[in-house]
């Protein structure tokens, strides 16, 4: 190992901690076989993020640790730890050793002292372990006994020296109160150390935002900035805002809305990976439609995350269920995944994290959000579009088609862009509103802009039923759209005069079928007549023929019977032949 | 390392009790080597033979300064009489040390 290490000294290598978040910030993880130093106030997740990252790598690489407690006892941390399902007791008994490096609160103190002891054990412990990381947790608690400042730098030198001798990963966490950057709080720590990460929390708008950020990394690139961090159900989770400037490819590959209507408005539905925005007023069938999209998704067999704002998953589940949407069984079927956050209580920036979370627990190809405007609700209204802008851009980067739903109260869709401001990086904006006329209240929808397709810019009434939705051409009268009653009185009007029309239509046909008839009758009346002129004209003139025939033969018989000239100077004598066959023909002719 | 010194106590000497007592140290660290002489010091003085002290190196033995929780060196146990006691530090100041042991300083001089 040590070799290893020898042949590339100035290849700075690094350890994952298994927080995603923060291993995207800083590009990895932290500096392997170098010290990182974790401040901040009490309360800000110093110990969790360093715990968190041992428990990571026993149980993710099989990499032991050991932890040494200044502040709080094995037991302690046990009981902390427990919600967040890390099985610590377990881990304890093989590849975790917790050091409880408390002083006992009756111990004296008698002039200087040193780390030296703790160290030998650590040494031992190591060797028997084979650890790779190691965490002292809340060593301000040892400085503080130190009494001056000479000392706390030699036992700090003293412990940078014997984790680089002993090629181990370290976190130091340290408390500081007020301003991290005082020298007063280790300022030579900073300096001595590899890597500095500083936790902070504060109140914004009377909700509480923890945030870290990476103030030192020698000799690596960072992402700077604060980036803000929550605790989930498996621990720490920290938002990193991915990488700034990549722009994914344009898929052309069309996905239904589950609304056949939509689909056809939108020229064949949304382009795969993109982002559909629906507004609209409450009421005005919002989830009804990104419900369908969740359901259709589910129908394909891609798996899909509802992610529902201050309205409980099985509320929702039924109230679909009345309209023909039907989720249940995807939900035990493991498609659909639901996530239901109230908004009045978390801040936007942790709702953000425990998405971003099950965005890579459930990896979806769809989803939905509804609604998104809920978080603005808490805290300022500039981080809840902040943390808006955010989740779209993570959906995106994850290539998911999102339906995100926005309530705007009245019927201007222009309210939407000053409020979320979601419209202008939508791909899809569909706004939902109430028409009310004629003593009803109907729903309309309108497409008010879908990038890179052709789509329906007309404004269609939404019914809907149990069986589901439908949309129906609307009626224009007088600059005014038509729905509900009376666009059923309309298309009732329509189809009556539907119905004359038919009926004129078959009239004159029939006529026109009689007079066909007629004349196709008067065509084969004239045509047989035709035919039997024909047939007499034929018979004349073969009787005419078969007479001259006759009339012939008979006066060459009488001439032969009578014996005259004519018979037998008939053949040597030309002109008394055709003397002959003119008297013949003279003859016929007197007849 | 670990050193046993045991003395008993010379009779008619003010201290009846026995005082046992353990010095963790950690080689020849520079703290250690002054607790260490601090210690005998004070011992010599104030408890003549009255006192067992054993001297642990948790360099050489540091599986049982684990299992005694030991964290800094020096550091020094005061097991009996009761109540047992911690003082932690080269035992510079003779004052806390004494407290620590259960002894005072005008008492015993």
């Amino acid at each position: 190992m040590t070799a290893k290490k020898s042949a590339t000294p100035r290849l700075l290598s690094k350890l994952a901690t298994g927080l995603q978040g923060f291993d995207e910030i800083s590009r990895g993880g932290l500096p392997r076989n170098r010290t990182s130093l974790v401040m901040g106030g009490s309360g800000t997740g110093k110990t969790v993020f360093a715990l968190q990252t041992l428990v990571n790598a026993a149980r993710e690489l099989k990499q032991p640790g050991i932890f040494v407690a200044f502040e709080e006892g094995a037991d302690e941390i046990f009981a902390n730890a427990a919600t967040f399902g890390w099985r610590l007791p377990a881990l304890a008994k093989s590849e975790l050793f917790f050091l409880d490096a408390r002083l006992s609160p009756t111990v004296v103190q008698s002039g200087d002292f040193e780390l030296g002891g703790m160290l030998a054990i650590l040494v031992a412990k190591k060797q028997e372990l084979g650890a790779a990381w190691i965490v002292f947790d809340g060593i301000d608690v040892l400085l503080a006994l130190l009494q001056n400042r000479g000392a706390e730098m030699r036992e700090i030198y003293r412990l940078r020296d014997w984790l680089a001798h002993n090629e181990l990963t370290a976190i130091i966490t340290a408390k500081v109160d007020g301003d991290a950057f005082s020298p007063a709080n280790y300022g030579f720590m900073q300096f001595m150390v590899d890597c500095v990460i500083r936790f902070d929390r504060r109140l914004e708008q009377g909700i509480s935002v923890r945030r870290l950020e990476i103030t030192k990394y020698r000799g690596s690139d960072f992402a700077p900035g604060e980036f803000p961090l929550s605790f989930g159900p498996h621990g720490m989770e920290v938002a990193a805002r991915g990488r700034a400037g990549t722009l994914n490819g344009a898929s052309t590959e069309r996905v239904s809305s589950g609304f056949g209507g939509l689909d056809s408005m939108l020229g064949g539905g949304v382009f795969r990976d993109t982002t559909t925005l629906i507004t609209g007023a409450p009421g005005t069938s919002k989830t009804t439609l990104a419900g369908k999209f969740a359901e259709s998704a589910c129908r394909r067999g891609e798996r899909t995350l509802f992610v529902s704002f201050d309205e409980g998953g099985e509320r929702i589940r039924r109230n679909l269920t009345s309209v023909g949407i039907h989720l249940d069984a995807h939900m035990k079927s493991g498609l659909l995944r639901m996530y239901s956050g109230r908004t009045d209580a978390i801040n936007p920036e942790e709702h953000l994290i425990r998405i971003a979370a099950l965005l890579l627990e459930h990896q979806p190809r769809c989803m939905v959000i509804d609604p998104l405007s809920a978080i603005a609700k808490s805290g300022a209204l500039s981080s809840a579009r902040a943390v808006g802008n955010r989740l779209i851009y993570q959906v995106r980067d994850h290539h998911i088609t999102a339906f995100i739903t926005s309530l705007v109260e009245g019927n201007d869709p222009q309210a939407e862009a000053t409020e979320m401001q979601i419209s202008t990086i939508a791909d899809t904006w569909i706004h939902l509103s109430y028409q009310v006329r004629g003593g009803e209240r109907n729903r309309a929808l309108t497409i008010i802009k879908s990038r890179g397709t052709h789509h329906s810019n007309q404004v269609r009434e939404l019914e809907l039923s149990a069986a589901g939705l439908a949309l129906a051409d609307v009626y224009s009268s007088g600059g005014e759209v038509l729905m509900g009653t009376l666009r059923w009185e309309k298309e009732a009007e329509e189809r009556a005069r539907k119905l004359q029309r038919h009926a004129e239509f078959s009239q004159k046909r029939r006529e026109l079928q009689f007079a066909e008839a007629d004349i196709a009758a008067r065509i084969a009346a004239l045509q047989l007549d035709l035919e039997r002129q024909r047939a007499e004209l034929t018979h004349y003139t073969g009787d005419d023929e078969a007479r001259q025939v006759a009339s012939g033969e008979w006066q060459s018989e009488l001439r032969r019977m009578r014996s005259a000239d004519g018979a037998a100077a008939a053949a040597p004598v030309p002109g008394k032949r055709r003397g002959a066959r003119i008297s013949a023909k003279s003859g016929g002719n007197g007849d | 390392m670990a050193r046993k010194r045991t003395k008993a106590s010379a009779a008619g000497a003010p201290v009846t009790t026995v005082v046992v007592m353990r010095l963790y140290v950690a080689g020849t660290a520079p703290n250690s080597v002054k607790a260490i002489a601090n210690l005998k010091a004070i011992c010599r003085r104030y408890l003549k033979d009255g006192y067992k002290l054993e001297i642990v190196d948790v360099c050489e033995h540091p599986r049982r300064a684990l299992t005694d929780g030991v964290v800094v060196t020096p550091s020094l146990a005061k097991l009996s009489p009761a109540p047992a006691s911690n003082v932690i530090g080269n035992l510079s100041d003779t004052g806390s040390v004494l407290a620590a042991l259960g002894l005072h300083a005008g008492a015993m001089e």
